[in-house]
């Protein structure tokens, strides 16, 4: 049964469970994305974030749960309508992900010949705007090896947005780059998020893009394998009590890590 | 997910006074929009001879960035002097044409790829052959000398990576190796036999194979199995751990490159290729051998008789010395090619390619060299 909140929700998750055989990632993720919001999957380094994120672009099967776009149930829905749903997502992967052998132009038209009948006049139309929105214009008939890291992931962005996604999902978007162009990459996220008006899922661990952008979110724990926390960042950094979720928003050690510190130096 | 129908986008000019509304009502979507260059090119005409139009989009539907490569569209096909006012769009569209008009207003960085004419390209071909060639002569040179200085164990070079790639190289290879040989000798014998049999001479078939398989055949087959197998995979190999910057992260410890990287699998394969041929020979024979006695009135005895006299140690000599030769250049081969390629993943393809070509069109060239060499000396 979906219920309406559910229904009003661009994405829902429900008692999802991620597992690699005996391996539990992350435990009973339960959370739901509203339309136009940017949603943040927070958590230390490798406490399942990118897991979250490719069981969400349905990459990975959940063991157990279920996962639901605009009120329709994915984990019920035939593979051909499963490739339907994925194609209204845009997919930023952490290194950008671009098809070497391809330019930039052609990494970004790519989608829109595959998945649509326009004119190559139209498509070329199209990835000019695409990268001109990323800030990519002049460098669209360059190879993806020639760029630096920050035009890499614009490039990346460029063509998660190439379909017209409703639904964007960002792995690490500003991770690895210099804090102006991490800046610029947040301004940006924003711009499109106001100007198409698309639901965003961000997974970073950068402290001031997610107070910068994001409007909720969800805390993943490694230690527990499941979420400790749920709401915006800045709100979790102002109001959590949690020592982990205090330890991450603060920059800070935990406390148990400080105590062994003091007493005999850590190792 | 909305899946309703487009609706087709709907456009009117509406005339206030002196001032001209462009309104712009229904789904503007770049699936609608780049099927008609009509709706452009139908506007614009509509707007010829009016001084300037307001755009609004307060009534429109859905739209994406269909509707900002129409409204970019709009204002380059507009004439001269016309002034398309978007202040009044609604604030997403605004922002979203504003970003897209700043990207496109970006200056062009010179491109670094001015057009060269034939006999420029002519010279950098000769250049970069005469470079190449002097990179292989100091891979080849440096990897001799370290063979002599890694002989003496002082060298960076593990011995655990020589062990676990001759064991790749070599006894991974075994079953294809004896594959490959026995069909091929069988092959010589079925030939053979045919044009024998029509002059009564079906003993010299063991002539035929034996020298065939021991002196030419054993080491090119074996050469070109593991040209294919061990050369490519060296090429790829070393070029994705070029591409992961792995090489860089050896060259900042100071690890050399020759004896971490090629030095081992250079030794690996010059020492598993003569083995690799003798126990190819061993099957090249064997196929021979059930070819004869199958297809020919022969004995196993008088073959095997024939065969001894037949061949002699320096049909052997020539041919372990050639597979040496062979692996010391397919391993080279692919180990310079890895070195040199790109770091993309079409450039680890291309570099596993170019060892595999290079790895075969060499062993077949210094098979002639021997050939002529052989001859010249009257081996």
């Amino acid at each position: 049964m979906v219920t309406d909140a559910v229904d009003q929700a661009r994405l829902t998750v429900e008692g999802m469970t991620l597992a690699f055989g005996k391996r539990v990632v992350q435990r009973d993720l339960s959370f739901s994305v509203q339309p136009g919001s940017i949603f943040a999957v927070m958590g230390e380094s490798g406490c399942g974030k990118s897991t979250v994120l490719k069981a969400l672009i349905g990459l990975i099967t959940p063991t157990a749960g279920r996962r639901v776009v605009a009120g329709e149930n994915y984990d019920a829905a035939a593979p051909a309508r499963r490739r339907e749903i994925g194609r209204d997502f845009g997919v930023l992967f952490q290194n950008g992900a671009l098809w070497s052998s391809l330019t930039v132009a052609e990494n970004v038209a790519l989608p829109l010949q595959m998945f649509t009948s326009l004119r190559p006049s139209a498509i070329d139309a199209l990835v000019r705007v695409k990268l001109a929105l990323v800030g990519l214009a002049p460098v669209g008939d360059r190879m993806p090896a020639e760029l630096s890291g920050g035009m890499r992931k614009r490039a990346g962005l460029a063509r998660a947005l190439a379909l017209d996604p409703g639904c964007l999902f960002l792995d690490e978007p500003s991770a690895g780059l210099d804090p102006i162009t991490a800046k610029r990459m947040d301004d940006l996220i924003l711009e499109l998020r106001d100007g198409l008006g698309a639901t965003i899922v961000i997974v970073s661990h950068e402290l001031p893009s997610l107070f910068a952008i994001c409007d909720d979110g969800i805390f993943l724990d490694a230690k527990t394998h499941s979420a400790i926390a749920h709401g915006a960042p800045r709100d979790l950094r102002d109001g959590c009590d949690h020592p982990t979720v205090r330890a991450f928003m603060t920059r800070a050690l935990p406390p148990t890590e400080v105590l062994q510190e003091n007493g005999h130096g850590g190792l | 997910m909305s899946e309703q129908p487009a609706s087709s986008p709907v456009w009117r000019i509406e005339a206030n006074a002196d001032t001209y509304v462009l309104h712009l009502t229904g789904d503007w979507l770049s699936v609608a929009l780049g099927a008609d260059q009509g709706t452009v090119d139908a506007v614009a005409s509509a707007l010829v001879g009016l001084p300037g139009a307001t755009v609004r989009t307060d009534a429109i539907g859905r739209w994406d960035t269909g509707l900002i490569v129409y409204l970019l569209q709009l204002r380059a096909a507009v004439a001269q002097g016309f002034v398309l006012d978007d202040t009044a769009l609604s604030k997403p569209v605004a922002r979203l044409l504003r970003l897209a008009e700043v990207g496109l207003a970006a200056p062009s960085p010179p491109m670094a790829r001015p057009t060269v004419g034939w006999l420029a390209r002519l010279g950098w071909v000769a250049i970069r052959g005469g470079r190449e060639a002097i990179a292989v002569s100091d891979l080849l040179g440096s990897t001799l000398l370290r063979t002599g200085v890694g002989l003496t164990g002082r060298s960076q070079t593990r011995r655990g990576d020589v062990i676990a790639l001759m064991r790749d190289a070599g006894a991974g290879a075994l079953a294809i190796v004896a594959v490959v040989n026995f069909l091929v000798g069988g092959i010589l014998a079925f030939v053979g036999a045919v044009q024998l049999e029509r002059f009564g001479a079906e003993i010299f078939v063991a002539n035929l194979v034996g020298v065939a398989v021991v002196r030419e055949m054993a080491a090119i087959m074996t050469a070109i199995v593991l040209a294919g197998r061990t050369g490519g995979a060296y090429a790829a190999e070393i070029a994705a751990m070029q591409g992961a910057e792995e090489i860089d992260a050896l060259a900042v410890l100071g690890v050399s490159i020759q004896d971490y990287l090629i030095l081992p699998r250079v030794v690996a394969l010059s020492t598993m290729m003569p083995l690799l041929y003798v126990y190819g020979c061993a099957f090249g024979l064997l196929g021979g051998l059930l070819v004869a006695v199958l297809t020919l009135d022969l004995s196993a005895t008088s073959f095997v008789n024939q065969l001894i006299a037949s061949v002699n140690a320096d049909q052997f000599w020539i041919g372990l010395s050639k597979s040496v030769v062979f692996g010391l250049l397919i391993a080279l081969a692919g180990c310079r090619l890895g070195l040199k390629a790109g770091r993309s993943a079409s450039d680890v393809g291309r570099a596993a390619t170019a060892a595999v070509v290079a790895g075969i069109v060499g062993v077949i060239a210094v098979d002639a060299v021997f050939a002529l060499c052989a001859n010249a000396l009257g081996i």
